[in-house]
């Protein structure tokens, strides 16, 4: 297929289309998310979970749309309707432009990370290659991917200190504090993939598309996906990932039981949904960047790279199906998280600082250290 | 008081790492993720209401149909969140069971204060009010959640009687003891 | 009981308590006042005494005495006097005190007759208890309780008898839970003096009954259903209306007659249902009339003058009467004490003279009396008259016609029924303080609508000058205003010093003003009431004639006969 008539529009146009493309993916697949984080905790609980909601037109359908109202598909409709007509109930103490502004700027890393994550693949034919499918195909990739969802905590920060009150700014100032504590082990964990994927003398890349590509090479080393070369970076990746998203059991910015509603406590209606949406979005972005560096990315299984699969078949189905295998993965990295939060208890925030700084900082130089001369070995043998 | 000191022991290093612990939570709830549902879903399923229960309280007619309350307000009294307001009266004389002499007039039970403690059962003298199977009320108005003596009797129906005391007066007094 | 006037009282030993009680105080009597309960049925204080229920029995004894010498003789083992118990039961009701008479009331065998005697009384009793009238204040559900078997052994078929009589007009018998005591035939006879009621048959078939062609249908007959100890005798106008455990008690007074018979008042969440007599033994003994029980029904009526303009509007209407002068005050023999004195204060402050309606009737010697204002005796003592009133407003009348009223204060008095044309009243400005519409507040400029007896607290002044209070029972009629709060208010907009309008403060006035009055203050007034002195008015020529307790003065007697 030829997709020039797309690069040939204005520049502005494909944009902003790209915009849009985000967000409306991007919503829905949040939206999604939190409903399928009701289900499993209900699931998890012996509970059905939502099962009512239903929408007139589709009750009449025999079998579907009785299967569909009993998976609560409908309930994320009527709660999307709450959330837009609840009346906005602003706290008369907060400041109200960075009150305000809070839950925008939560959305902005949130949606702008995900345009340098490739999620898919095509066959090339012209160039007989495999194609990334990414808005933006940058070099420095990953790297990337970290500074701007860093910046997420800004969002938080702000709302705590707008809010002005006691919870959301003890929230906030543990958000910032856990942050700066996992970033650090979070990127020490992919050097040693990026030193593997970076051989020397070549040319250095970031791209999340090559260390995908890294692992889809013939041979029992390169067809092994790093979750199984690298352990420990995997392991310690997913679990800076768990702090840096807040999720259970380090969702410490939240904490219900200790901080009422954490950095949120003081918003409400539409204002509260973003936040939802954004640490939706973060999840989303994450189980993708950990998808691409530890699960092989788009290839079905470890040793089955995708490329061989999709050469025959039509550009769109290559594509889809490569989605389709990358999405599927990310699912399976979501509901990871899900499951783990409704196990987990929270940890206090003493052994969250504890673990970042002693156990997981220390893990992640010995790790880097360990495959540096591993690496080191082998590619000087 | 006696301080038992027990020693804590230190943990292993694979428990340190908590790395055990969570797999074998995982494994948990795993399992409670497939395994059938608890709930019960209510307006659909109903629970079975055990002999004894305690629901709304209602008024009984006898199997002959005669309204069994004769409005002693014993329950009136005893009801502790003063729930129960009668308004007694007198059965017209050419009542069939005029011979009861008297019937509530007005009987109303305010379930916004009931509080189901079936102290009124208790008390009844004719056996006239129950705490029956019905637990659900609702209603958007205060006027709504007031029962009155037309829907506590159709909640009641019909309950079986031992005794049928009033019948037995009314026989004693056709061909009874008289002289 | 024990009477300084009686000197020679005897002591007597009960349950091992002696007490110095008056010759001729039966057991029971003498009982109570060391607290110990005789159960009873058919003795009544203020009735012949017949000892046909049993209940009272008790076991009696006397400190022997040697027949040949009539020496005490004692026994070894106390040193005390041996006492020689009889050895049946006697009743109490029937045994009067006589020196060292010793009484035991809680002993086995006394336990076993009331037992025996309760079981006798219920076996033919039909356990009407839910539907009854009686429960709550039924003797035969007290004694039962407290000395009863608490079970049944009989099992054979009750006895039949009629049920819903009507007995007279006011008065509905059920036989079968008749106990035969015949306190309502002693009270007929012997109160009412109107011998209506007898039993008839005999055994358990014995029933009580009016003789042929009679009804119980006097002034007094629902002092019977008082009297009924238990639910036989019931008042048809109470009959079902409600239980008497919801119902709140405030005394009161009967405000028919100037005998002021002392009453309770029974109402429930602002509603009075029925009033009963209070004993008090210097007034109407524990009787009272059967007119004076309907009283509350004026609390309701359909014709109680109400208003939604406020006081201050009312008041300020009064205000610009009162400024064009030459007013003339009817103040009324039915006020309290109280309003009485805020009345002359307002004739004075209005530079007005007061006249006073009367009201007479036939007496009937027992509790009904000739005068049928409950108060005029309170107008004397107050000041608010000194002479007794007329029953026409013939001076009124003329001042009229002459052109010397502008304006009329009524409180409370029918001024058309008082002898005043519709054209005199034409005449004048009428202002109308009252309670129910009549021809007079349809005339007036200004209603001010006030409370009844039952709404507020007070006093009166009876005809022995026994002042005695009476105390709000139900809440105030929305859209009427206390009568001193009112009165209070007129005597200011008259331009008259401001006067406290609660009892309290207008009590600490009337005694500084009042010497007559100094310890009758309505706060420390005792229950019974206090007796005033009455020599200052001895020489006016009351109406009334002989009551229970009350005889005319022989001055008065002869000031009327002239
Ligand atoms: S329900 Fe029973 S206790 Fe209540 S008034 Fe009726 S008879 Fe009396
Ligand atoms: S159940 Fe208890 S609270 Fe309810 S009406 Fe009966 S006595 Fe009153
Ligand atoms: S009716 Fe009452 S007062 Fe009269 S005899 Fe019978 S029980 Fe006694
Ligand atoms: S009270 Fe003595 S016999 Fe009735």
């Amino acid at each position: 297929m030829d997709f020039s008539f797309y690069f040939d529009l204005p520049l502005w146009i494909r944009t902003a289309l790209q915009g849009i493309a985000v967000i409306a993916v991007l919503f829905p697949i949040s939206a999604a998310c939190s409903m399928a984080e009701r289900k499993v905790a209900a699931w998890v609980q012996g509970r059905p979970g939502p099962n009512r909601a239903i929408v007139p037109w589709v009750a009449p359908i025999p079998f579907l749309g009785r299967f569909l109202q009993r998976l609560g598909v409908f309930q994320l409709m009527a709660d999307g309707g709450k959330f837009v007509f609840k009346e906005d109930v602003i706290p008369g103490h907060v400041n109200k432009f960075y009150y305000y502004i809070a839950p925008l700027l939560a959305l902005i890393p949130a949606l702008t990370t995900v345009t340098v994550v490739p999620f898919g693949a095509y066959w090339d034919a012209a160039a007989n290659t495999l194609k990334p499918l990414i808005l933006a195909d940058l070099d420095v990739g990953l790297l990337a991917v970290f500074a701007i969802s860093s910046l997420g905590v800004y969002s938080i920060i702000i709302a705590g200190w707008a809010s002005n009150s006691k919870f959301p700014f003890l929230g906030s100032v543990r958000a910032s504090a856990q942050l700066i504590s996992y970033e650090l082990s979070m990127t020490l964990s992919v050097l040693p993939v990026f030193l593997w994927v970076n051989a020397p003398g070549g040319n250095g890349t970031l791209s999340l598309f090559d260390v995908v590509q890294t692992q889809s090479e013939p041979g029992f080393l390169g067809g092994m996906w790093y979750l199984f070369l690298m352990p420990l970076s995997a392991f310690i990746f997913l679990v800076a990932l768990f702090a840096e998203t807040n999720r259970q059991p380090f969702d410490m910015p939240e904490s219900e039981s200790d901080l009422v509603g954490g950095f949120h406590t003081e918003y409400g209606e539409f204002k509260w949904s973003l936040f939802f949406v954004a640490e939706y979005a973060h999840m989303l972005v994450g189980s993708g960047v950990f998808t691409l560096l530890f699960l092989g990315g788009w290839n079905p299984l470890p040793w089955v790279p995708l490329a061989p699969l999709i050469e025959g078949l039509p550009v769109w189905l290559g594509g889809v199906i490569g989605i389709g295998v990358f999405l599927g993965k990310v699912f399976v990295a979501i509901f990871f998280f899900m499951w783990v939060r409704w196990t987990l208890p929270r940890f206090r925030y003493d052994q969250v600082m504890k673990i970042g700084w002693q156990k997981l900082l220390p893990l992640s130089i010995a790790n880097l250290i360990f495959y540096a001369l591993a690496i080191a070995l082998i590619e000087t043998r | 008081m006696a301080v038992i000191p027990l020693e804590r022991k230190p943990l292993t290093f694979a428990e340190r790492t908590y790395l055990p612990q969570i797999a074998f939570g995982l494994k948990t709830t795993l399992r409670h993720l497939v395994t059938p549902k608890e709930t019960l879903e209510y307006p659909e399923q109903r629970p079975e209401i055990p002999a004894g229960y305690r629901g709304v309280p209602t008024l009984v007619k006898d199997p002959n149909g005669r309204e069994k309350c004769v409005s002693c307000q014993l329950c009136e009294f005893v009801c502790p969140p003063k729930a129960i307001r009668i308004t007694p009266g007198e059965i017209a004389p050419d009542d069939p069971t005029a011979h009861v002499e008297k019937a509530p007039q007005e009987f109303e039970i305010d379930m916004l204060r009931c509080i189901y403690c079936g102290l009124c059962q208790e008390v009844c003298p004719e056996e006239a009010i129950w705490l029956q199977n019905q637990y659900t009320m609702s209603g958007y108005t205060r006027a709504e959640m007031v029962n009155n003596k037309e829907r506590l009797y159709e909640l009641g129906g019909t309950l079986p009687d031992d005794h049928f005391k009033w019948d037995k007066k009314k026989s004693a007094e056709e061909q009874g003891n008289a002289h | 009981m024990i009477q300084p006037a009686k000197p020679d009282l005897v002591t007597v030993n009960v349950d091992g308590k002696e007490i110095a009680v008056p010759k001729g105080t039966n057991v029971i009597e003498a009982a109570r006042l060391v607290g110990v309960d005789v159960p009873h049925y058919c003795y009544h204080p203020k009735l012949s005494i017949v000892g046909n229920c049993r209940m009272c029995l008790i076991e009696m004894g006397m400190p022997a005495v040697d027949p040949a010498t009539k020496q005490p003789v004692m026994d070894p083992a106390t040193g005390k006097q041996k006492i020689n118990w009889i050895p049946r039961p006697q009743i109490g009701c029937g045994t009067n005190a006589s020196p060292g008479l010793h009484i035991r009331t809680n002993s086995p065998l006394v336990k076993d007759c009331r037992e025996g005697v309760m079981e006798f009384l219920l076996i033919n009793h039909p356990l009407d208890c839910p539907i009854c009238d009686q429960a709550g204040e039924c003797k035969l559900q007290e004694q039962a309780t407290g000395y009863g078997r608490g079970y049944s052994r009989f099992i054979e078929q009750k006895n039949v008898k009629p049920k819903r009589t009507q007995l007279g007009p006011r008065v509905t018998l059920d036989d079968e839970r008749c106990i035969l005591c015949s306190r309502c035939i002693r009270f007929s006879k012997e109160i009412a003096k109107d011998d209506v009621l007898g039993f008839i048959d005999r055994g358990s078939y014995s029933t009580l009954t009016c003789f042929p062609g009679k009804q119980l249908e006097n002034n007094y007959s629902l002092n019977t259903v008082d009297i009924c100890p238990v639910g036989a005798l019931t008042s048809t106008d109470f009959r079902f209306k409600m239980r008497v455990w919801f119902l709140k008690q405030t005394n009161s007074l009967d405000t028919e007659t100037s005998v002021g018979a002392n009453t309770v008042v029974w109402s429930r969440e602002g509603a009075i249902y029925r009033i009963t007599p209070r004993r008090n033994d210097e007034v109407n003994d524990t009787w009272m009339p059967d007119s004076g029980r309907i009283a509350f029904k004026q609390v309701a009526a359909p014709d109680r003058l109400k208003t939604s303009d406020a006081l201050d509007v009312l008041i300020a209407r009064a205000a610009d009467l009162l400024k064009a002068g030459s007013v003339a005050v009817v103040g009324s023999g039915r006020s309290s004490v109280e309003e009485q004195f805020l009345t002359r204060k307002l004739a004075a402050a209005v530079k007005a003279t007061v006249a006073l309606v009367s009201r007479t009737g036939q007496g009937d010697n027992l509790l009904i009396s000739a005068d049928r204002n409950p108060n005029v005796r309170g107008a004397l003592v107050t000041g608010l008259v000194a002479t007794l009133p007329e029953a026409k407003l013939t001076a009124l009348a003329a001042a009229i016609d002459a052109g010397q009223v502008k304006t009329v204060i009524s409180v409370g008095e029918d001024l058309v029924a008082a002898g005043l044309t519709a054209a005199q009243l034409a005449k004048v400005s009428v202002i109308y303080l009252g309670t129910h519409a009549n021809a007079t507040s349809a005339a007036a400029k200004v209603v001010l609508p006030t409370l009844t007896v039952f709404e507020k607290s007070g006093s009166f002044v009876n005809q022995q000058f026994r002042i005695q209070k009476f105390s709000k029972a139900v809440p105030g009629l929305v859209g009427a205003t206390d009568d001193l709060v009112v009165l209070s208010r007129l005597v200011a907009a008259a331009g008259g010093a401001a006067q406290p309008a609660d009892l309290p403060g207008l009590w600490t006035l009337i005694a500084a003003e009042i010497p007559a009055l100094a310890h009758a203050a309505h706060a420390k007034l005792p229950e019974t009431g206090l007796l005033l002195d009455a020599a200052p008015w001895a020489s006016l020529p009351f109406v009334e004639g002989e009551t229970l307790h009350f005889k005319p003065a022989a001055t008065a007697a002869v000031a009327s006969s002239q």
